[in-house]
C-alpha cells in the first residue's frame, strides 16, 4: 500500500488486484450481487483503493480490512440507493505517520482474528459471514454473539491514542 | 467530562455490516466522531469483515474470477497518482457528518417551531427510519412521544435527565418498545439532541406537553 501511495506504483496494485479484487467479487455475489454487477463494483471498488490510498492508516486497519469497508460502502450505494454516513475521518497526516511496531502489531493482530474465525464451528461462522454479507438485518444481527474478536480492539484503542497524540502535538 | 452512555454492540455491528437505515447510521457515525471508544469497538468489528473478505479467497473460484481484461480496464481508469491526503475539517458544534446532513454548522440548520420553545428539524435520510435535530430550551421536557420502534437520541449540547440517568454531550439514549419516560432538559444551557427512530412518524406525537421544569443539582 505504502508503493502505491507514495509511488503510484502500478505493479504494486496489480499485485492487489489480483488478491483482492475476486474477493471483492465473492463478498458482492453472496450479498446478492449478480454476477455482472459484482464484477463492475469490483473494478469500481479496486480504483477507489488507488485514488483514496492516503486515507489507509495500516495501525488501525488491515488492507482486508479497508477494502472491506470500501466495498461495504459501494454495496449500500447500489443496493439501498442511500448515502452513507461516515465518521469524521481520523488519520495520518503527509507530516507524521504511525509507529512501525504498531503497523506490525495490528496486522499480527488481524491474522489472529483470520485463524480465529476459521476455527469456529461451521454454523458459527456461516452467520458471521451472512452479518457482513449484509444478509441479516440490525435487529437479527442482535443475537450474533460470541464474536472471535481477541485483543484487536484494545491495539486500535492505543493506536487511536497515538494519533489523537500527533494531531494534538 | 467523559462519555457514560455508548452505542450497543448490535448498533455498531449493524454498521459495520452496513445494514442498518441511513437515519441511524448518522447517528453511530455522529457518536463515533466523538467518542473514540466507540471508534475503537466499530473498527474492530470491521476487522472481522477484513477476515471474512479475506476468507473468500478460500472458497472454489469460479463464480469470483474477473473477466479477462479486468485488470487493464481499471489500470485505464487510475490516476497518475493516488490522491494526496485531504486537510481535516474544522470542528464545530456538529461532528462532521451532521454537518454534511444539515449543509453547515449549527448556524445552517432550519429549525420549526414546535411550541413550548422547542423547535425541531427534519434531516433528509431514506424512509426506513427517520432523524431529526431537536432543540429543548433549558429546563423544558422533551416532546412527549411513544416509543413503538426503536429510538436513539444522542446529545450534542447541554444534556437532559430522566427518572434514572443523565445524558450529556456525546451520549446516546438507545430505547425500545418498553421505555416509558419523561426526559427534561437541564437547567443550565439549552439542549441540542439528534434524534432517530424506526417507528412510523405521527406528528402530533410531538407536540410537547405541559411539563414543570425539572430541578437537579
Ligand atoms: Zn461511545
Amino acid at each position: 500500500m505504502r508503493a502505491i501511495r507514495d509511488d503510484g506504483d502500478r505493479a504494486a496494485f496489480a499485485a492487489l488486484f489480483a488478491h483482492f479484487a475476486p474477493r471483492v467479487k465473492a463478498f458482492l455475489i453472496k450479498g446478492g450481487a449478480e454476477p455482472a454487477v459484482a464484477e463492475d463494483c469490483a473494478q469500481d471498488v479496486l480504483v477507489t483503493v488507488w485514488r483514496k490510498a492516503a486515507m489507509y492508516d495500516p495501525s488501525r486497519a488491515s488492507v482486508a480490512t479497508w477494502i472491506f469497508t470500501i466495498a461495504r460502502n459501494r454495496r449500500i450505494d447500489i443496493a439501498r440507493k442511500e448515502r452513507r454516513p461516515e465518521p469524521e475521518d481520523l488519520g495520518w497526516g503527509p507530516e507524521a505517520e504511525p509507529e512501525a511496531d504498531d503497523v506490525l502489531e495490528l496486522q499480527q493482530e488481524s491474522e489472529k482474528l483470520g485463524r480465529a474465525m476459521a476455527a469456529l464451528p461451521e454454523k458459527q461462522r456461516r452467520l458471521i459471514e451472512q452479518a457482513y454479507f449484509g444478509d441479516l438485518s440490525h435487529r437479527e444481527i442482535a443475537d450474533a454473539t460470541g464474536l472471535p474478536l481477541g485483543t484487536i480492539k484494545s491495539r486500535i484503542r492505543l493506536a487511536l491514542d497515538r494519533l489523537r497524540h500527533a494531531m494534538g502535538s | 467530562m467523559g462519555i457514560k452512555h455508548h452505542l450497543t454492540e448490535s448498533l455498531l455491528m449493524g454498521y459495520a455490516a452496513g445494514t442498518l437505515p441511513e437515519a441511524f447510521s448518522l447517528v453511530v457515525a455522529t457518536h463515533v466522531s466523538m467518542c473514540d471508544d466507540c471508534r475503537a469497538r466499530l473498527e474492530a468489528l470491521e476487522s472481522l469483515g477484513g477476515a471474512v473478505l479475506e476468507a473468500q479467497g478460500m472458497e472454489a473460484a469460479g463464480i469470483s474470477a474477473m473477466e479477462a481484461g479486468a485488470l487493464d480496464a481499471v489500470l485505464a481508469r487510475l490516476d497518475a497518482t493516488p490522491e494526496p491526503r485531504l486537510a481535516r475539517a474544522a470542528s464545530g458544534t456538529l461532528p462532521g457528518p451532521l454537518r454534511d446532513y444539515v449543509g453547515g454548522d449549527v448556524e445552517a440548520v432550519r429549525w420549526r417551531p414546535v411550541g413550548m420553545g422547542v423547535k425541531q428539524a427534519i434531516l433528509p435520510t431514506s424512509k426506513s427510519a427517520s432523524a431529526r435535530l431537536l432543540y429543548i430550551p433549558a429546563g423544558a421536557a422533551m416532546p412527549d412521544h411513544g416509543h413503538r420502534g426503536m429510538e436513539l437520541t444522542l446529545v450534542l449540547q447541554g444534556a437532559f435527565t430522566d427518572e434514572d440517568d443523565r445524558f450529556g454531550p456525546g451520549d446516546v439514549e438507545v430505547a425500545d418498545e418498553e421505555l416509558n419516560h419523561t426526559p427534561v432538559a437541564d437547567i443550565g444551557e439549552d439542549c441540542i439532541c439528534l434524534a432517530a427512530t424506526d417507528a412510523p412518524l405521527r406528528f402530533n406525537a410531538w407536540l410537547p406537553r405541559l411539563a414543570q421544569p425539572f430541578f437537579k443539582i
